[in-house]
């Protein structure tokens, strides 16, 4: 279908090229998507679950390997849910993404790096608690 | 013809676009709105996203701190996260199918799947606030230590984007169905689809730091 053919035919004259093409094969493709997402996400999170109760493996891995899974679930929800591919249209999201990412691991690792050092510095409480006495 | 030719007659395009500026085929090289729609939206769904990152710090930081209260240990039931997961997982999944749907512009399809999606959603919520009321009637309500704080702050505020979700679901419903399948309208829709779509990530880390790991504690 040419520009023309769509401008023609197409009654709202608000909308952009590449937006209304949706045929049989799209949606295949769009559901066969969502499928295998759900199929991953699924399994991943059964997996976690199963993890966090288990004997079968040493003790002090299973928060590491609870992230782990966690972290593998998210990359799937992004790609198979929200699309977020490596594909011309999507650069932009990828780099904000990325953006994202790196602000949230500082966040994160800030906090916790200063709130460990500050509990360490910190008067025991019970000492602080009779200073206000 | 790609340079200004101050020759041409000016002869504008359907939407009185200057073709004169134009390179050839300017038209199919433009981004289309929607991808546009999206980066912005995804935009704000990053920056909530940084959001939960600060909530989720706090929780780690300040889950030891129960004041000789109840842990997560004694007060999680981990059966109860297990369905509120499925839940929410399932209402992803139709929520993608709702799209498809709208984009189709078949109705049965849009209309069956955001329902789905609406119950799913309801349906986690309910749970949830069942346990917000059971941990406050046993007098673990946020209180009663900085732990439970963190813990009601963290898990009520996705709840609470939760609910905002099926009130917009609900919009987008009637949308559809008062001014049918506009190009606004999809757009719309897919900021709506991302937006539970992202919901449902943030409940991923939420169920493995909070719960899982809290359980096992």
């Amino acid at each position: 279908m040419s520009r023309s053919d769509q401008e023609s035919d197409w009654p709202y004259p608000d909308t952009a090229p590449g937006d209304e093409h949706v045929d049989g094969h799209d949606i295949a493709e769009g559901v066969g998507s969502y499928l295998v997402g759900l199929a991953l996400a699924t399994l991943l999170t059964v997996v976690a679950f199963f993890v966090s109760g288990t004997t079968l493996v040493w003790e002090p891995s299973i928060p590491v390997a609870l992230v782990v899974l966690a972290i593998a679930q998210m990359g799937v929800h992004l790609v198979f849910f929200l699309h977020i591919t490596s594909g011309p249209d999507n650069i932009n999201n990828v780099m904000a993404l990325a953006f994202g990412v790196l602000i949230v691991l500082l966040l994160l690792a800030g906090s916790f790096w200063i709130m460990a050092h500050l509990n360490h510095n910190m008067m025991p409480m019970d000492q602080i608690m009779q200073m206000q006495r | 013809m790609s340079a200004f030719d101050a020759t041409a007659v000016y002869d504008p395009d359907r939407r009185g676009r200057d073709r004169r500026y134009m390179p050839e085929h300017a038209a199919d090289e433009l981004l289309s709105k929607r991808i546009i729609v999206g980066y912005g939206f995804w935009i704000f769904l990053l920056s909530d996203i940084i959001m939960f990152s600060a909530f989720f710090a706090t929780y780690a930081v300040l889950v030891g701190a129960t004041a000789g209260g109840p842990s997560g240990r004694e007060l999680f039931n981990l059966p109860n996260v297990a369905v509120e997961t499925a839940c929410l997982l399932l209402s992803s999944f139709t929520c993608g199918l709702a799209s498809i749907g709208a984009r189709m512009r078949r109705g049965s399809w849009f209309y069956g799947a955001m329902m789905a999606t609406g119950l799913l959603g309801a349906a986690f919520l309910g749970i949830e606030v069942h346990e917000f009321q059971g941990m406050v009637a046993q007098g673990a309500g946020p209180t009663r230590s900085a732990f439970l704080s963190a813990f009601f702050t963290l898990v009520g505020c996705h709840g609470l984007h939760v609910t905002a979700g099926l009130l917009w679901l609900l919009t987008m419903v009637a949308q559809v169905f008062a001014k049918g399948y506009r190009a606004d309208i999809l757009r719309r829709i897919l900021c709506f689809s991302l937006f539970w779509h992202t919901l449902d990530i943030i409940w991923v880390a939420l169920f493995t730091v909070v719960y899982l790991m809290g359980a096992a504690r």
